[in-house]
């Protein structure tokens, strides 16, 4: 059953994967261009900082020691290069949102695995519904209150660690609220009644991810003349990317497995 | 189905998945999601497997528009 279950999380994943780089593509790239454009034009950019140091390197004959000290500076500069913009806008975005979104469906398998019977519905396609509701509530919509979405030309190159960092502890953390918030549900709802428990469940969901964002840095590295409408475009595609991928995880997942699950 | 021939409800008591059943799937599920969504979120940021910036370039947008931090 597990097996069956994980497969067809994996396939709706790659399918919501399919329809989200529709989206993404269709209504980030816009934007994602815009940003880009912003990015060229500025000069004191970090980015052409280190281009026009590559360019001098390049410039000068090439001596070993030079070459080896200039290597790390001379990335940001082949970044232009590497990989066009073609194809950065379509392969590459597709496989990244593919593969991501077939990762978090094998991840949302296992978890309506580890659910289903246990909690919520006797309907699979109710249990998977809700299970993808608050996976994108906890695992997006609580992470990027915090930390948005940023579009090229936003975010200080060096502080990429410390940006990652919050990032995944911030997910790590509203994870974990909803984990507590599933427990307290489960031990109250017998004695309160699901409602009453559930809504006990939802508070504390929102006191500890509150916490949580309080005791993070808050990180803003957009420049003071970037373009709002553009920033606000980019994260509403952004949103509506992670939208489009659980929205379809969730409703397919159901019908997909309803049979299976029935059959037993 | 033989048992679910004699059951009179049209939607049977869902039977819950033994968690001793779940656990190997489910370490074998994160660690391969794990690697997935390392690669297309993380590599050639904060940390690198690679050297170069070939991975980070060519999921650059995916990167952005999944809302993880880039550069």
């Amino acid at each position: 059953m597990i097996r069956t279950l994980l497969i067809r999380g994996m396939l709706v994943g790659v399918v919501a994967g399919l329809l989200a780089f529709a989206f993404a593509h269709t209504f980030g790239e816009p934007p994602v261009d815009a940003a880009i454009a912003v990015e060229e034009s500025h000069s004191h950019s970090h980015d052409h900082a280190a281009m026009s140091m590559a360019a001098d390197a390049a410039a000068t004959p090439v001596d070993p020691a030079a070459v080896a000290a200039g290597a790390p500076a001379a990335q940001p500069a082949a970044e232009e290069e590497l990989v066009s913009r073609p194809v950065q806008s379509t392969i590459g975005l597709f496989t990244g949102v593919v593969v991501y979104s077939a990762a978090f469906g094998g991840l949302f398998a296992i978890v309506f695995a580890l659910v289903w019977g246990r909690m919520g519905s006797s309907d699979p396609r109710v249990v998977a519904a809700v299970l993808a509701l608050v996976a994108f509530i906890v695992m997006v919509a609580v992470p990027q209150l915090k930390y948005p979405a940023n579009p090229p030309a936003v975010g200080d190159a060096d502080t990429i660690g410390i940006r990652t960092g919050m990032f995944w502890l911030m997910i790590l953390g509203s994870f974990v609220a909803a984990l507590l918030a599933t427990f307290i549900q489960r031990g109250l709802s017998r004695i309160y009644g699901t409602w009453n428990a559930t809504l006990v469940a939802g508070a504390a969901f929102v006191v500890v991810v509150t916490v949580v964002m309080l005791l993070l840095p808050t990180i803003d590295e957009v420049g003071a003349d970037f373009p709002a409408a553009v920033l606000w475009q980019f994260r509403i595609a952004s949103l509506g990317t992670q939208a489009v991928m659980w929205a379809t995880i969730g409703i397919l997942f159901g019908l997909v497995t309803q049979r299976a699950l029935r059959a037993r | 189905m033989t048992a679910a021939a004699f059951q009179p409800t049209a939607i049977p008591a869902p039977v819950s998945i033994p968690v001793r059943e779940i656990l190997p799937w489910a370490i074998f599920v994160a660690l391969v999601a794990f690697v997935a969504i390392y690669f297309v979120g993380v590599e050639e940021g904060a940390f690198s497997v690679f050297n170069g910036m070939y991975v980070h370039e060519f999921v650059h947008d995916g990167r952005h528009l999944l809302g993880m931090p880039c550069h």
